[in-house]
């Protein structure tokens, strides 16, 4: 990653100029650190569809450089704040219960200190030991270690056996489809380890920063997504700007051809897909103490399903446009779902827009793919060539 | 001349049809061979199991100065081998410039990692231009594959299967949808290249062979019908039969 290769790409410094504007802006503009004109509330949603727009990245390389429609990215970026959530969950736990027990006349030995975490945490699940998955969750670098680690050989085991057996297609995004539902039916499980349908929460509160206001929690955490998008931005530009470029968009749209110039197209397959759902760890990692709370159900089909769609609107095979898709699709799902859309009369029927948002989306999908493979990116592309 | 490429007894079946049947083949090193047949003689299933695609159900297919079997290996394992191979319609990467297709195609390490981390080398670019000289296309390093005429993505492809450095090049039907001059200039690569290595030319069009001037073996029904020179094959009364009388 030399100077060569941003100088060869303008597009990634086009990125990293408008991210870090706007990352500037949300600055000056935010209660901890600036006006106050935006909301620490909202300062948490641009913060987390910075993590989104990591996640789209990732897709984007994965199926609109790779040709593997992954419909199981979410799976990981949901292990990535599984991963994060229990040290968050069990730090803060821990300080709670020792500053309780420490008003007792004797102080706690470290066994009855741990069983009373444990059954604080799993009380809701009608357990009161740890389970084993937890062994891991009194240390913050380990679990961090988890975020990258535990998405990283899930992918590495699931896409070997899938790609060394030559599944690919529909039948791949079928499986990856089945992946993604067993592990949220796993998670769903009281006896799963991860507290069920409760999933973790508390998520924003930072242990060790309990002094820290939260507006000030949800600003460095916007930072860590703006500086994580853009680090993610610049590593997939490497990744598909060279020689490894031209090898998977070769493998996308000729994989026999690629076979037989000697290339090991599975290992390739099996780089992509493993690299993007690391990055999709991280970004669910950063995403959840933002959100403050993640259950089995922020990991169920239909939420890889939307990645796609971003993804598929925003127009394959050109990283800003997973962006603009991430963005325009959230920003528009926020304003037709939160109630800001006026409803519209028809006389006999009236459009809620609550109720057909999903339609909406749903047919513009449709309509993308047919009619404007390029997505939103093809926009820019159009304003490029006319520059050009 | 030393034996390249040995192939013995070998046999393929689909759905019950017997594709390939019993048939044995051999080619050595440099050497230029053409296959005639009739549509359906297993002309494109033969380099299939070269190349490793197909499995054969017996047989045996034999390599390189250590005589190692070919079936044990995967379709990029062969090609490493240095077995390259040009289909019948002409695939080349159409979204991407001819440059990148040639540099794809060029030797050196396959890895993933080699790949990501590689650096490009003024050797490489050299060998990029040569290459493209060659097949007639320095004008059109930078175009997109998708955008040359018909002929031109031939030529493409025969010129990244030479980058590959391979000891035996497959080569089906190059001669197809070609205008007499493409065809001319094809016939030039290909006996220039046969000059260093084993190349195998499956044709139709009998001009084409005539002027390739190389032993022919005739398949039919999935095994050799005749093999020898042109003259002698065509005068074959068994092939005369089966084919060119038709
Ligand atoms: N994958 C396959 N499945 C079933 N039949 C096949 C397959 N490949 C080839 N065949 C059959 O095997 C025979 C030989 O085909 P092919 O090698 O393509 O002939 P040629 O290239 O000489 O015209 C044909 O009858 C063809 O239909
Ligand atoms: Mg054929």
């Amino acid at each position: 990653m030399n100077r060569s290769f941003l100088a060869r790409n303008p597009s990634v410094m086009w990125f990293i100029a408008i991210l870090g504007l706007f990352t500037l802006l949300v600055t000056v503009f935010s209660e901890a650190t600036g006006t106050g004109l935006i909301s620490t509330s909202f300062v948490k949603t641009l913060g987390k569809t910075l993590c989104l727009c990591l996640i789209a990245i990732a897709m984007d390389v994965v199926w609109g450089y790779c040709g593997i429609l992954s419909l199981g990215h979410f799976a990981f970026f949901g292990i990535g704040g599984y991963a994060i959530g229990m040290w968050l969950m069990y730090a803060r736990t821990e300080t709670i219960v020792a500053n309780s027990l420490a008003a007792q006349a004797i102080p706690p030995t470290p066994a009855e200190l741990s069983d009373a975490v444990a059954s604080q945490i799993f009380g809701v699940v009608g357990a009161s030991e740890f389970p084993a998955i937890w062994m891991f969750a009194h240390s913050l670098p380990l679990q961090l270690l988890m975020v990258v680690l535990v998405p990283g050989l899930l992918a590495l085991v699931f896409g070997w056996l899938a790609f060394r057996s030559r599944v690919t297609g529909v039948y791949l995004s079928i499986l990856t489809q089945a992946m993604t539902l067993a592990l949220s039916l796993y998670l769903f499980q009281n006896d799963s380890g991860l507290r069920g349908n409760n999933g973790l929460s508390g998520l924003q509160n930072i242990p060790g920063f309990e002094e820290t206001p939260q507006a000030m929690i949800s600003m460095a955490f916007f930072w860590a997504s703006a500086l994580a998008l853009a680090l993610g931005y610049v590593l997939f530009a490497w990744v598909v700007s060279g020689k490894m470029g031209s090898v998977i968009r070769a493998i996308r749209d000729d994989e026999a051809r690629v076979r037989f110039l000697g290339y090991h197209v599975e290992s390739y397959k099996l780089f992509v897909f493993t690299l993007t759902a690391i990055v999709a760890g991280i970004a669910g990692a950063l995403y959840y103490p933002q959100a403050g709370i993640i259950n089995p159900a922020e990991i169920a089909p239909i939420a890889s399903i939307y990645l796609a769609v971003w993804v598929a609107i925003g127009g394959r095979g050109r990283l800003y446009g997973a962006v603009l898709g991430t963005v325009f699709v959230t920003l528009a799902s926020s304003w037709f779902t939160g109630g800001s859309a006026p409803d519209i009369n028809l006389g006999v029927y009236t459009i809620k827009w609550t109720d057909w948002w999903l339609v909406l989306l749903g047919l513009s999908f449709v309509a993308v793919t047919l009619l404007a493979p390029q997505g939103l990116g093809g926009l820019v592309d159009k304003l490029k060539g006319k520059k050009a | 001349m030393s034996t390249l490429l040995e192939m013995s007894g070998v046999s393929v079946t689909f759905d019950g049809f017997k594709a390939i049947n019993n048939l044995s083949f051999q080619i050595g090193e440099p050497e230029m061979r053409a296959i005639i047949g009739p549509n359906g003689a297993g002309k494109t299933t033969f380099m299939d199991i070269v190349t490793g695609k197909t499995k054969p159900d017996e047989g045996r297919v034999t390599w390189g100065d250590n005589n190692i079997s070919l079936l044990g290996l995967s379709e990029s394992q062969i090609a490493r081998e240095g077995v390259g191979r040009k289909f019948q319609k002409p695939t080349v990467f159409e979204a991407q410039t001819v440059r990148e297709n040639l540099a794809m195609a060029l030797k050196n390490p396959r890895g993933p990692f080699d790949v990501l981390f590689y650096k490009k080398t003024k050797r490489g670019a050299e060998r990029i231009e040569a290459l493209a000289e060659q097949i007639g296309l320095s004008d059109s390093l930078t175009r997109p594959a998708g955008e040359l005429s018909h002929g031109q993505k031939q030529w493409l492809e025969i010129g990244m299967l030479l980058a590959q450095e391979p000891r035996l090049l497959l080569v089906d039907e190059p001669a197809a949808g070609m205008t007499p001059a493409e065809r001319e200039k094809t016939t030039e690569m290909l006996v220039e290249a046969a000059k260093t290595r084993a190349v195998v030319v499956v044709e139709h069009d009998m001009e084409f062979v005539r002027r390739l001037n190389c032993k022919v073996t005739v398949l039919n029904e999935g095994s050799v019908l005749a093999e020898g020179s042109i003259d002698h094959v065509t005068k074959d009364p068994q092939v005369i039969d089966v084919y060119l009388g038709r």
